[in-house]
């Protein structure tokens, strides 16, 4: 059960990617482009789903228990710490450079261009790295 | 040059917005796609890898479903500069683990809940994301 719901909670989540251009690395690309070919589609994306989440997330958060876990598991950290700082500027580095974040370079996958098929392996080793390195320091 | 699609990405948004509410519904869990991913590799503090995976090919599996439902395909430009492109992948899967989260769990989650920690990493990535475009495309490529 657990498994269908978590596909169909993908799906939703790529075909909004898709829908909203984000999918596409130039419409990123010309978003972080604020002195040359700028296109603020981004910023729409962000608010149409912050606007949601915002809303959606606090008449979910009335309930005691999800519907199929037996508690909310939220981040409860408020602390600024260096790898708030470091993590963030790494990936926006990386994000300029490529116009992919983690989501669209998934629903990228199966149109299978060679620069999506060198991003993704990539992407995978940094994340195994960044927690294996995480996971020595404690 | 892209087009500018205010309606369509208002409309995409609040598609990835409600994905990430009945994810809170559902699993009771943030949907960022950085934590799901890098969750796939041990060590599994949890048993919920299957759901994990499921969601992840759910993302795979989104441009067939756009397919079939409207009729056109998937369009998107992605840089042939392979060198480029695994350097990009490297910092984005690197940086969004060791910072906790992504354009999803920060940008769009973390928002939402107006955590301190998010609006911080988000206002950093986004800089660094502006200043990573204006140096290639107009110091180094200008």
């Amino acid at each position: 059960m657990s498994i269908l719901v978590n596909l169909g909670l993908g799906l939703l989540f790529g075909l909004g990617l898709i829908v909203s251009g984000m999918s596409n690395p130039a419409k990123v690309l010309n978003f972080l482009d604020l002195f040359g070919t700028f296109d603020p589609s981004l910023a729409f994306v962000m608010g149409g789903a912050v606007v949601v989440a915002f809303i959606g997330f606090r008449l979910v958060l009335v309930r005691d228990a999800p519907l199929m876990a037996p508690r909310f598991q939220l981040p409860t950290r408020s602390d600024i710490d260096a790898r708030l700082i470091v993590g963030p500027a790494l990936f926006g580095i990386g994000w300029g450079l490529g116009g992919f974040c983690p989501g669209p370079a998934f629903t990228a996958l199966g149109l299978a261009a060679p620069g999506t098929l060198a991003f993704i392996p990539a992407m995978l080793a940094g994340m195994w790295a960044a927690r294996a390195l995480a996971e020595r320091k404690v | 040059m892209t087009d500018f699609t205010p309606v369509a990405s208002l409309i995409g948004g609040a598609l990835i917005g409600l994905s990430a509410v009945l994810m809170l519904l559902a699993e009771g869990r943030i949907a960022g796609i950085s934590g799901i991913a890098s969750r796939l590799f041990p060590p599994y503090g949890d048993r919920a890898f299957p759901g994990r995976l499921a969601f992840i090919a759910g993302l795979v599996g989104a441009p067939l479903l756009y397919a079939a439902v409207t009729g056109a395909s998937v369009v998107q430009t992605v840089s042939a500069n392979l060198v480029l492109m695994v350097v990009a992948g490297l910092l984005v899967g690197f940086g969004s683990v060791w910072g906790s989260g992504c354009t999803s769990g920060h940008g769009v989650c973390g928002l939402a809940r107006l955590s301190r920690r998010s609006f911080v990493a988000t206002g950093v990535f986004m800089a660094a994301g502006f200043a990573t475009v204006y140096v290639v495309r107009h110091v180094i490529g200008g």
